[in-house]
């Protein structure tokens, strides 16, 4: 019940004239940003940081919200119209949403997908309500050696189940723990990495990498590989189902987050294997099955509606541990630590009204979406015939706007190009971008927790296993990364058996 | 399995005359990436190493810890990663909508972006943000292949004014207005 007093007052907190007109603009702003090719939802809200640095933290993260469930809308509008997602979580909408939309059904993909954000949205974020107190509280009592043993899930899983490469995952998580390093240390004041000078004691702001590596290392990676005639956006009417369609996809919606959910709490890469997931178990219970590969409506149904919830899911950990599990809650970890806020079990008490302002726009976030998107879809779809050059060069700009707001400073933009660089060859080289960012920014804090946890143990390890949490935890890291070895052994038995 | 030998550096034994061992470096340019992250690695270790920590430690970990973890890592790390690419392990480059990769990379581009980019960074502070801003627009708009000379200067100097006004004036995001602004 106390969840739910809070929830209201979070309402109203959210229902005010300002924090509505801030939720409505970061949906639209979220959606048109997504729609746009090659940008995906973590660029999104990297590149529109910005915006928010002259409101206040509420405010800030009301609009966020919104911008973060319009660009995962967006990504899908893109995948559905155009066929060559750029996002992995958008792979899935292509693989039955673009034959639709060539078949000329491309109305009802853009429906299916639209209902299934808003109903992944609000089972997820039902969820959310539910589940993030509790976690919040079982969470209040653990210390330093428990967080690191997070933080260190953290690392290993964003390095090992993520992407093809365990290795390459590692480099780029390496990357950034070095580029975290930069700066004073927090404890002691040393200066490390800094090289002498002023500007590199301030440590390189989280949002300069963010954006860096997001931005401007994809705007130079597309640069270089330009397709000399982009692909032709398919057009589309007004997004509608028939109740025939709506017969076959609301069991999908409603399976989709119980699936998506899940999967976003824990750091397995947010959305990539739900939707997937959730593909797999549609096309196995569906009664069309001649239809699939050629534009099921219910392998758009779940797999977005899955997506959505995830992203609920995400904000689970982001908000009550303090861990990001998509690059997106990792863009958004950072926006907290602009405005001097930590996010962990005790943002729920320390800032009530943050968090379930917060939580209460997500659902007014979700209405919005579906009122407005809808109707808006052809405007979006004309968003796919920008000309390539104006694109990229207003990522640029952007990104260039973002980095400079920072702080005022131009040392900050040439730092941004060489990140950018940096992202660039990751790019072209196949190192995972996800673990450098998530380097940077749990880096330093699990420094600061390991020190802690040594100092009250007096130096001894033991203090870092000394809670049954962390043994558990522990015990999760060492499996997944005995995972392949295991893996490699199953096959094996299944064949002598 | 191939039996690699760790050297990734160019001399390594290449049963294949001068242009094979040219098209070998090519194959193998990832081996760059094993260079740049060893490199990054000795680069940290250094910096750790030569930290003065005697007055400053507090606790049994010191500021020095944590860098020597990361910089033996990323020699770990670069080692291996030259072992898998001797292997035949190859990164694979990222996919995207825009994204054509069957030509070769278009390093004129980039450069020239980089370098517009740099330039307009260069002349945020004489001239002020919406020049700089509109310069940098129209500069990677024309780097991208973009010729309309007509319409390109134009929709640069509206996003950049735009821009300025609404982050300046509506959302309280100063920007430096330049001499420009001053006469307006």
């Amino acid at each position: 019940m106390n969840a739910f007093n809070s929830l209201m007052d979070g309402f109203g907190t959210a229902l005010t004239p300002i924090n509505l007109l801030w939720a409505a603009v970061g949906v639209l702003l979220g959606t048109a940003i997504g729609v746009l090719p090659g940008i995906g939802p973590a660029m999104a809200v990297a590149l529109l940081l910005p915006v928010t640095y002259g409101l206040d933290p509420t405010g800030a993260f009301i609009m966020f919200a919104g911008i973060y469930y319009g660009a995962m809308f967006g990504g899908s509008t893109t995948s559905i119209l155009l066929n060559t997602p750029g996002e992995s979580a958008a792979v899935v909408a292509a693989m039955e949403g673009n034959p639709m939309a060539k078949a000329g059904r491309g109305a009802q993909a853009l429906a299916a997908a639209a209902i299934g954000h808003f109903a992944g949205g609000m089972v997820g974020t039902i969820l959310l309500v539910a589940l993030a107190p509790a976690v919040a509280d079982l969470a209040v009592d653990i210390g330093a050696p428990d967080y690191f043993a997070i933080m260190v899930l953290a690392f290993i899983a964003v390095t090992s189940v993520l992407g093809s490469s365990r290795i390459r995952g590692m480099a780029s998580l390496l990357i950034g723990l070095t580029i975290g390093l930069v700066g004073l240390d927090r404890m002691t004041g040393q200066q490390r990495l800094t090289f002498g000078s002023l500007q590199l004691a301030d440590g390189i702001d989280v949002v300069i990498v963010a954006v860096g590596l997001f931005a401007i290392g994809e705007a130079l990676w597309v640069a270089a590989h330009l397709r000399r005639r982009p692909p032709e956006p398919i057009p589309v009417g007004r997004p509608w189902l028939g109740r025939a369609d709506v017969k076959r996809t609301w069991k999908s919606w409603a399976r989709g987050p119980f699936i998506g959910f899940p999967f976003g709490a824990i750091p397995a890469g947010g959305a990539e294997i739900p939707t997937f997931l959730s593909y797999v178990t549609e096309k196995r219970l569906s009664k069309h099955e001649d239809e699939w590969g050629k534009g099921a409506i219910e392998g758009v149904a779940g797999p977005e509606s899955a997506a959505s919830a995830s992203a609920a899911g995400t904000l689970v950990s982001m908000l009550t541990l303090g861990l990001p599990t998509t690059a997106v809650a990792a863009v958004m970890l950072a926006a907290f630590q602009q405005y001097g806020i930590q996010p962990g079990p005790l943002l729920f008490e320390r800032e009530p009204d943050l968090v379930w302002g917060l939580i209460a726009s997500l659902f007014v976030g979700m209405v919005l979406l579906l009122a407005l998107n809808l109707p808006l879809a052809p405007v979006w779809a004309k968003l796919l015939r920008i000309p390539r050059p104006y694109l990229y060069a207003g990522i640029l700009f952007f990104a260039a706007v973002g980095a400079y707001a920072v702080g005022g400073e131009v040392i900050d933009l040439v730092i941004l190009l060489l990140i950018g660089l940096v992202g660039f060859g990751m790019r072209r080289y196949g190192l995972p971008v996800l673990p450098a960012v998530i380097g940077v920014i749990l880096g330093p804090a699990a420094e600061q927790q390991l020190r802690r946890a040594l100092q009250i143990s007096d130096g001894s390890v033991t203090g870092l296993v000394g809670t049954p949490f962390s043994v558990t935890v522990y015990a999760v890291v060492v499996l997944l990364l005995a995972w392949p070895l295991v893996r490699k052994a199953l096959p094996r038995r299944r064949a002598g058996a | 399995m191939t039996t690699p030998t760790t050297d990734p550096s160019p001399a390594s034994p290449s049963p294949a005359p001068a242009a094979g061992r040219r098209s070998w470096l090519r194959d193998h340019s990832e081996l760059g990436v094993c260079v740049l992250l060893s490199v990054l690695g000795v680069l940290v270790l250094a910096d750790a190493l030569t930290m003065d920590v005697d007055i400053t430690q507090r606790g049994p970990v010191g500021p020095r810890t944590v860098p020597v973890v990361v910089g033996a890592g990323l020699l770990v790390v670069a080692a291996l990663l030259a072992l898998d690419v001797l292997r035949g392990g190859r990164g694979q480059a990222e996919t995207g909508e825009d994204v054509d990769l069957s030509e070769p990379a278009d390093w004129r581009t980039v450069l020239l972006l980089a370098g517009v980019f740099l330039g307009a960074a260069v002349l945020i502070d004489p001239l002020g943000f919406p020049a700089a801003g509109a310069l940098l627009f129209w500069g990677a708009a024309f780097a991208l292949g973009s010729r309309r000379f007509d319409r390109d200067p134009l929709i640069a100097a509206v996003v950049s004014l735009v821009t300025y006004a609404v982050f300046d004036k509506l959302l309280g995001v100063p920007l430096p207005g330049g001499p420009l602004m001053g006469v307006l």
